[in-house]
């Protein structure tokens, strides 16, 4: 009976109308009254942003936008750099010199080497 | 004969004293005072002994809902200040004799009264009363905390508009899990509500979720009684009345059925909109 006249009226409805700005206004409410949240969120943001590119902790700015029909969250984040990608994620077409002998030497020898090792313990210092 | 529910507090309140029950709302105009006075003429036509305490210092109002006020003689700050006795302030209800009010200072300010002191007041009052209802002024100041403090339970009395349901939210994250908090939605337009043009009960406990303690119908027999000073409770005979009713059933404990005004209220709330009209 109520969807009867729900799709009478057409969703222009004065009572949605009323639910849909009441939801908006207790979400900037509660906003409002919880600055130790956004703070808290500003730095888990961050955080997680940094793991990818060099971020200016200082000048990250959160904001929170009220439109007619939602809310929004606005975050403004200056990058200051963004590692080249190589140096990232191993690319497919990578030269076996430089790059790969690095994390080579830093962790487990490749399984040649470390068959050799095992014959002659002694050998290349 | 009442059954108390558990007190939050265990260790401070002895079981016998009563329980004292602040309505509140945060937001003026929603009928605070009103549900204050239906309420408990409701409590009291069950047979318990009821205070009703108007916190509304500077702005009385329960007085002229009951009807009592050329009877009030003396007020809450006169017992505060030890002026006079708690006998003698309390004004006993015409209709009921086990209903009685302590009606708040007309010509003081809220600031005037020292939140211990209000207290140590409702506990005095729940050391001979079943049920001390403690009807809060507007606002979330002075006032509002005066009126709080000494109770252990919190009735937010709540209008389906966008502002109503916004200063309830304030009040209930104020209040916080210690009040055990109950919500009516009071004057309700179930014809609004089916024509899509108000917020229905659901929308606003969506919002608020809360026990709904009850439902009432904006009827002008409210209007009506109001300015009679004879609250509605009164009588059971209409759909209001017993409303209330079974809200009072409901705070004494009983397992009464979730209220189902809106549909039932549209067709006797106009019926009865249309005839006691023109009476």
């Amino acid at each position: 009976m109520i969807d009867f006249f729900k799709r009478l009226f057409g969703p222009s409805d004065s009572g949605a109308t009323a639910k849909q700005r009441l939801q908006l206004v207790l979400m900037t409410d509660h906003l409002a009254l919880a600055p130790e949240m956004i703070d808290a969120m500003k730095r888990e943001l961050v955080e997680v942003i940094s793991r990818y590119v060099e971020v200016d902790r200082e000048k990250v700015e959160v904001d929170f936008e009220r439109h007619d029909h939602a809310l929004a969250m606005m975050a403004n984040v200056p990058i200051l750099g963004v590692a080249r990608p190589s140096e990232r994620a191993p690319e497919p077409l990578e030269p076996a010199q430089p790059v790969a002998a690095q994390p080579a030497a830093a962790g487990a020898p490749p399984l040649q080497q470390r068959k050799r090792r095992k014959k002659a313990q002694r050998a290349p210092a | 004969m009442h059954e108390r529910q558990p007190e939050i507090e265990v260790a401070a309140v002895p079981a016998v004293r009563g329980r004292a029950i602040v309505i509140t709302s945060g937001k003026g105009g929603v009928g605070k005072t009103t549900t204050t006075a239906n309420l408990g003429t409701a409590l009291a036509m069950r047979g318990a002994r009821v205070a009703l305490v108007d916190a509304d210092v500077g702005l009385r109002n329960l007085d002229i809902v009951l009807g009592l006020e050329s009877r009030v003689k003396h007020h809450l700050l006169d017992v505060i200040e030890g002026g006079v006795t708690l006998d003698e302030a309390l004004v006993p209800s015409k209709y009921n004799e086990s209903l009685m009010l302590l009606a708040a200072a007309q010509n003081r300010e809220k600031d005037e009264v020292p939140t211990e002191a209000m207290t140590a007041l409702i506990e005095r009052l729940r050391e001979r009363f079943d049920y001390v209802l403690v009807d809060c002024p507007a606002g979330i100041e002075h006032g509002f905390r005066n009126a709080v403090a000494g109770a252990q339970e919190a009735i937010v009395v709540c209008t389906p508009e966008v502002s109503a349901v916004r200063d309830v939210d304030r009040v209930i994250g104020l209040l916080g899990n210690r009040f055990k908090p109950q919500l009516i939605v009071n004057r309700l337009r179930p014809q609004l509500v089916k024509r899509g043009k108000m917020l229905s009960v659901e929308d606003v406990n969506a919002i608020l979720r809360l026990p709904l303690l009850g439902v009432i119908a904006d009827e002008p027999e409210i209007i009506i009684t109001t300015n009679k000073g004879e609250p509605l409770a009164l009588r059971r005979d209409g759909a209001t009345g017993a409303a209330y009713h079974v809200m009072a059933a409901k705070i004494a404990g009983e397992d009464v059925a979730a209220p189902t005004v809106e549909t039932r209220d549209s067709f006797f709330g106009r019926l009865g909109a249309f005839f006691g009209g023109k009476a």
